[in-house]
């Protein structure tokens, strides 16, 4: 904030000073620019005349979408099991194996700050910096396709998520708790049990929940690079330009969708 | 004396179903469905162990990986992806801001509300990857549809975040601009704005992080970037390369995400 004089002796208020509202605007140019520079290379390769068709192309396809083709569900039952089980086995894989890593993680709960901590949070941050698809698209190079590399790979990168925010919580825990616990002459694995973990189980809930449910989105595409599931049946209506069977499974996803929205957040009411 | 004391207390913690038959029921029902589940498994284990020396290879390509010989192809990945990510904040984000406006129930009349959250609804329907495959059938192949779905993603994002941030302000901010005389535009700039401006800079900085991890991804079904080189790579059973692509991905996420970290940090 900047109170200018005026020559005449008045006082002008205003939210920046000069010198700020230059480097403000400076600073628009610059993102300005730096746009238009990305804009040319990006759209250097594209061929205008697919763009000013699309209107067209979208017509063309949502009018071969509809109606959905409803009967094809039957064959997709298999398919929506499929999807549940890679999204629940994958989280509960993932539950399993990133508590103890979390554990090993958290400041205050690591046996070694130097050399655990650090080890543990790169595999933390190893796993999620990849997304769920392209630890799809390895795991079915080393596996073969199917619902096995599809699990495995939503563990992997819940692994991180699940990690990250329950050391977090670890991290946050009030110690006299801890400290009254020790106090009675408990064990190290009795301190856990009775100091800490009451102390994070509401917050591992809530997280794995949450994640659950980005899970089940997520397994719905693991399929588009041959994990199973739903995702394995879109990319064969898509291939054989089934459109009618396109739409119908693009429904069940976003139903799927919603109820497992739907049961997160009654289980997060149920948990608070 | 002795007599009146009985046997020794035990104390028990609470359990966190307190009906025995109800307990006894959820472990039924959770061992019946995980053996349902893994029942269900169909795994081929000659082809699993098949699959074990192509994961030596792939790891043994994360020591060892191959920058060279694919150079051109991902350094053309890596500028697609850059470039799409920079044009679809940006797009995105122009595009947010009088959806979000619209959107907050404090600022915008209820039908202009009731459009924006349909709108909001409609752009995170669907994950990017499905938003990619109709844009790719649409606008053909290439960055173009990987910019759309990427634009898409950000509104749904942004505009929704920005809406519920303002939902959120202090009004007495409001009414006191609004007590001096300010009209519409003076409203937004001196009371809103400054009240949502850190936390939207460190959304939006946090949304870039995301679009470069997403840009990673829709490659996979031809909306170009980094994702197309990869699957390329992994389609020709190149793992060197394909590890090579891998890491230089966990750099650049690795150095967003603390660059939007520090952002954030900072405008807090």
């Amino acid at each position: 904030m900047a109170i200018l004089i005026n020559p005449d002796g008045t006082r002008h208020w205003r939210l920046l000073t000069p010198g700020q509202q230059r480097w403000r605007w400076a600073g628009w140019l610059a993102l300005v620019a730096l746009t238009v520079f990305c804009w040319r290379i990006m759209t250097a390769d594209t061929i205008w005349a697919f763009v000013t068709d699309a209107p067209r192309q979208a017509q063309d396809i949502f009018g071969r979408m509809l109606p959905p083709r409803w009967i094809y569900i039957n064959q997709l039952w298999q398919a929506i099991w499929d999807t549940i089980n890679i999204a629940t086995l994958g989280t509960l894989i993932a539950i399993v194996l990133a508590t103890p890593l979390a554990f090993l993680a958290a400041r205050n709960t690591t046996p070694s700050v130097l050399f655990i901590r650090p080890v543990a949070l790169f595999i933390i941050v190893a796993s999620r910096s990849i997304n769920a698809l392209i630890w799809g698209l390895l795991l079915v190079a080393v596996l073969g396709p199917g619902v096995l590399a599809g699990i495995i790979a939503i563990a992997l990168r819940s692994i991180g998520f699940i990690g990250k925010l329950l050391y977090e919580a670890i991290e946050e825990i009030d110690e006299t708790q801890v400290e009254a616990i020790r106090a009675t002459g408990a064990s190290q694995a009795q301190v856990m049990g009775y100091g800490i973990w009451p102390q994070i189980l509401p917050a591992f809930a809530t997280i794995s929940v949450f994640r659950w449910d980005i899970n089940i989105r997520e397994s719905t595409v693991l399929g588009l690079v041959g994990a199973g599931g739903l995702g394995l049946a879109l990319e064969g209506a898509l291939n054989t330009l089934a459109w009618p069977q396109v739409s119908l499974i693009l429904l069940i996803i976003l139903v799927t969708v919603v109820i497992s929205e739907w049961i997160t957040a009654k289980v997060r009411k149920v948990i608070i | 004396m002795t007599a009146t004391t009985g046997p020794a207390r035990i104390w028990k913690r609470p359990r966190l179903v307190e009906q025995t038959w109800l307990r006894w029921a959820i472990i039924l029902a959770v061992l019946l469905y995980l053996g349902l589940a893994f029942g269900s498994i169909d795994v081929n284990w000659t082809r699993v162990s098949e699959g074990l020396v192509r994961a030596a290879r792939l790891f043994s390509g994360f020591l060892q990986p191959d920058f060279t010989s694919r150079w051109g192809d991902i350094q053309q990945g890596l500028i697609e992806s850059l470039t799409m990510t920079v044009c679809a904040t940006v797009f995105g984000l122009v595009l947010a801001l009088p959806i979000g406006l619209g959107a907050a129930r404090n600022i915008a009349p209820l039908w202009l509300y009731g459009l924006c959250r349909a709108i909001i609804a409609l752009a995170r329907a669907f994950q990017e990857i499905i938003v990619a495959i109709l844009f790719v059938a649409m606008f053909g192949f290439g960055t173009f549809a990987g910019f759309l779905t990427l634009s898409v993603s950000t509104i749904g994002f942004l505009s929704k975040l920005i809406a519920d941030d303002i939902e959120e302000i202090d009004p007495a901010q409001v009414e006191a601009i609004r007590a001096t005389g300010g009209g519409f535009w003076q409203v937004m700039d001196y009371a809103v704005a400054s009240q949502v401006m850190p936390r939207f800079v460190g959304l939006t900085a946090y949304k870039v992080d995301i679009n470069f991890r997403e840009s990673s991804v829709i490659g996979i079904v031809g909306a170009g970037g980094i994702g197309a080189t990869l699957n390329t790579a992994l389609d020709r059973y190149e793992f060197d390369s394909a590890a090579a692509i891998l890491l230089i991905i966990i750099g650049i996420v690795m150095l967003c995400e603390y660059a939007s970290g520090w952002i954030r940090k900072a405008m807090a």
